[in-house]
């Protein structure tokens, strides 16, 4: 029945593409969320008040985040061509489009774990200097595990969108999806293709989606 | 143990200079449960971040046990911190933590050997009554249950020095007198400096030993619990001490006396200590042929000794009523004539 609904699919190409995309939004989540972290811990650490207020770090490490956040990601994707060609030594292939992802979403990210450290109770802050933590023991003892589920549904979210970014990586032949639907689907009229590739990447969303609620679930002991 | 000496702590708000503690020269001695009370924005909480380094003084000097606070910094200080501990308002648990794990945090911050670490959290859930909770979160806890938590965690590095902060506010009536009931228990059995601040004068009366009353950043009365009570002098202390003594509706039940009998006097006695417990009234009643209402009583027990007024109105002969209030001077209670507009 597959067969006669999706007559122009060819299940070996498309299953590769699944492979890609899933390869490319996995990585890409990884890196966003380590370096998100660093970015939101550096902008909440150095805000007025905090353990390394630094208002040039600040002001710096905001602005960094907020270009990088505006750029529409087709644009950076083109604009970091020459840095990718410099990482990767080539401009084409899953491993191509990592850099403009993560530097697309780790910003986006670091936003959002400045919102959820900004949530924590500043008088568990105040408890844990008050016992004589230093400030790394801060940071891993209460910062991390306190905003810990606020932390997991932000990159829920950004790793939804990164699976969405992977699909317009296709325009610099990252592969996956995007491609497969916009090189097989579109331009050669198989609307068939397309259907299929879309339905593929709503079941990643959908995965991933639960995998994300099934955590916070778990974590949150509020 | 803890000496601070003229100290002064600004700040800076939007180019307007706020003065949070004002020329503050204090003594606490070793072992005491030492109360400040002031109402909120008196500079309470600001004097007593400064005992842990929480803040730093603009001027002055606050040395405990012989260390001087102000110029310490990095691991000294974090060191230092280990031995002088807080309870706050709000409890400030970590919530992703169970109640074990909390109390086990400041053992982990001064790098305590895991199986050592349990056996201390054994004991101080014990000690603060907590036993067959170890596992549960704090959201699964009442707000007692959680100050005791709070109480645990800060003992578990065996203080000198216990900060309370506000640490009854946000507890009803019962679950606070439980709260200073287990501090009494630990400031005797520990031997630790406790030193707390509050806006209630029912924590004051209740477990301290000596008290300073704050406004506007300044120290305006210290001393014994005991002695602030029985003779107030600044204003904002009679204020806080009709905090406990007051019923408030004794003014209306006053005048409305004073409008009946006109040929009655007011009068307030005030008893302390083992006074309350002999029988004046009665003797007083049997020696002059006076009428005596009572218009209101109230008694009050420091740590030290109950402390208690008795507003009566006396009426008869006025040179008998003289001869009564001779009478009552005689017998070491203070009298005071009420004289009524």
């Amino acid at each position: 029945m597959i067969e006669q609904w999706f007559p122009n699919v060819n299940w070996d190409k498309m299953w590769q593409a699944t492979g890609e995309t899933l390869y490319m939004s996995a990585y890409s989540t990884v890196f966003t969320f380590i370096f998100g972290i660093g970015l939101g811990l550096l902008l909440f650490l150095t805000n007025p008040g905090q353990l390394w207020a630094n208002k040039i770090t600040n002001v710096f490490t905001g602005a960094f985040v907020n270009i990088f956040r505006s750029i529409p990601f087709i644009i950076l994707i083109i604009l970091l061509l020459p840095l990718t060609n410099l990482l990767i030594g080539s401009m084409r292939g899953p491993n191509a489009a990592l850099p403009a992802l993560i530097i697309g979403a780790a910003p986006f990210y670091g936003r959002m774990v400045l919102i959820a450290l900004q949530e924590i109770d500043k008088g568990v802050i105040e408890a844990a200097r008050s016992m004589g933590a230093k400030t790394s023991t801060i940071i891993f003892k209460v910062l991390l595990p306190e905003s810990m589920p606020a932390l997991v549904s932000g990159i829920t979210v950004t790793s939804i969108a990164l699976v969405g970014y992977t699909a317009m990586a296709g325009v610099i032949g990252a592969g996956g999806l995007g491609t497969l639907a916009y090189l097989e689907g579109f331009q050669r009229n198989r609307g068939d293709v397309t259907m299929m590739a879309t339905i593929l990447v709503l079941v990643i969303v959908f995965i991933i989606q639960f995998i994300g609620d099934f955590i916070v679930k778990r974590l949150d002991k509020r | 143990m803890i000496q601070l000496t003229n100290v002064h702590k600004r700040f800076q708000l939007n180019r307007s200079e706020i003065v949070a503690v004002d020329d503050v020269t204090l003594a606490i001695e070793e072992g005491e449960i030492f109360g400040v009370i002031g109402y909120s924005g008196a500079g309470k909480s600001t004097l007593i971040r400064l005992l842990n380094g929480l803040e730093t003084p603009t001027s002055g000097s606050i040395m405990i046990h012989g260390q001087e606070m102000t110029t310490l910094k990095g691991s000294g200080l974090r060191d230092a911190r280990q031995k002088i501990s807080m309870i706050f308002q709000h409890f400030n648990l970590l919530w992703s933590r169970t109640v074990e794990e909390n109390i086990m945090f400041p053992l982990e911050i001064a790098g305590v050997k895991k199986s050592a670490r349990k056996q201390k959290v054994k004991e101080l859930i014990d000690l603060v009554g907590l036993t067959g909770r170890e596992q549960a979160y704090p959201s699964q806890l009442s707000g007692g249950q959680k100050q005791r938590v709070g109480i645990a965690r800060a003992l578990a590095n065996d203080p000198e020095v216990l900060l309370c902060d506000e640490a009854t506010s946000a507890l009803d009536p019962e679950t606070t007198n439980a709260i200073l009931d287990l501090l009494t228990d630990i400031n005797e059995r520990l031997g630790l400096t406790i030193v707390l601040i509050t806006h209630e004068m029912h924590v004051i009366r209740k477990i301290c030993h000596r008290v300073a009353v704050m406004e506007a950043g300044k120290v305006v009365e210290a001393g014994n619990v005991l002695d602030v009570f029985q003779s107030p002098q600044a204003d904002i202390t009679k204020r806080f001490i009709s905090q406990v003594t007051d019923t408030g509706d004794t003014d209306a039940a006053m005048t409305h006396l004073q409008e009946e009998s006109p040929h009655g006097k007011l009068i307030k006695l005030a008893f302390i200590g083992e006074r309350t417990e002999q029988p004046v009234l009665a003797e007083l009643i049997r020696k002059f042929p006076i009428d005596v209402n009572i218009v209101q009583g109230n008694i009050s027990t420091t740590r030290d000794g109950a402390y208690g007024t008795l507003v009566l109105q006396l009426v008869g002969d006025v040179a008998v009523i003289e001869e009564a209030i001779a009478f009552l001077d005689a017998n070491e209670v203070k009298t005071e004539v009420l004289v009524h507009d």
